[in-house]
């Protein structure tokens, strides 16, 4: 086994341990946007260094496994934040668990809550 | 939108060219000729089209500070995906489930439309943080274990790591 072998083994590893515990996140927490944290972070870093590592199994792919990288980076955080930003203006609210429900949730300044939304869920 | 003078035409132009030029060559990795002329008149063109469609920079964001700075930027980025994903990953193995969550807001001294969005990306991917939504200035986060509800004190907890190197990259 070469030694570009075993790095690539390593990334896919690490890679496929991220995504599982993404998936494990998605699982256990309790309401979407921390789904959303749990599974935008993992999903980011697990693909980066699973596709990292098979460009380093085929070192001809290499620039264009460095291409996807960049695009995921650049396309992932967006789609959450436009999942995120739709599922608010749609009516379902974070969890807050705090006390202090009136000041947790800034966001309601610029989409006012509506109560018989926030009822129904 | 204001028009726009022929440098600054010219100057976007040239970068979008760039750029699009280093990710032909990367798709195809190679440096044949054919595929260097087709792939330089096919991105002259598509740059040529899209002058008003990119707006981001300028020729002065090839100047070697600014590169600088945008590796800096990438080490700084990457060091704090990594906790993102170790944080996340403590978050979810813990049988407690210890979040906090709720949405804090701050305002960024940031002033263009392409800068703002790659602090809100960057932002996402950092621990425990994910943006609903930027208005004007102002950025509306949530916070999955929420320390303060304060703008102030939120902005130098979330984004002064970042903002203060994208001030000098934009």
């Amino acid at each position: 086994m070469s030694i570009m072998e075993i790095i690539a083994g390593i990334l896919i590893i690490i890679g496929s341990i991220f995504l599982f515990l993404g998936a494990l996140g998605i699982y256990r927490m309790p309401d979407i946007y921390n789904r959303l944290q749990a599974g935008t972070k993992a999903t980011t870093l697990g693909a980066m260094s699973l596709i990292l590592g098979v460009g380093f199994l085929e070192p001809t792919w290499m620039l264009k496994s460095l291409v996807l990288i960049i695009f995921i980076a650049y396309s992932n955080p967006i789609s959450s934040h436009a999942l995120a930003r739709a599922t608010y203006r749609r009516g379902h609210y974070p969890l807050i668990l705090s006390d202090d429900k009136e000041n947790m949730d800034a966001y309601q300044e610029v989409v006012p809550h509506e109560k018989e939304k926030e009822e129904k869920i | 939108m204001q028009a726009l003078t022929f440098n600054q035409k010219m100057g976007r132009f040239i970068v979008n060219w760039i750029f699009l030029m280093l990710l032909w060559i990367m798709f195809t990795s190679t440096f044949a000729a054919q595929e260097l002329i087709v792939g330089g008149l096919l991105t002259m063109l598509i740059s040529f089209l899209s002058i008003r469609l990119f707006t981001c920079c300028d020729l002065s964001l090839l100047s070697p500070v600014k590169i600088f700075w945008m590796i800096y930027y990438f080490g700084v980025f990457l060091v704090a995906l990594i906790q993102a994903n170790l944080d996340v990953a403590r978050r979810v193995i813990a049988p407690s489930l210890p979040i906090n969550p709720g949405v804090v807001k701050f305002k960024t001294k940031l002033k263009t439309n392409y800068s703002k969005m790659v602090l809100a990306n960057s932002i996402t991917l950092t621990p425990g943080t994910l943006t609903i939504d930027v208005v004007g200035d102002t950025f509306y986060i949530h916070w999955i274990d929420v320390k303060t509800t304060d703008p102030e004190k939120a902005f130098t907890e979330i984004a002064e790591s970042f903002e203060k190197v994208l001030l000098k990259i934009f």
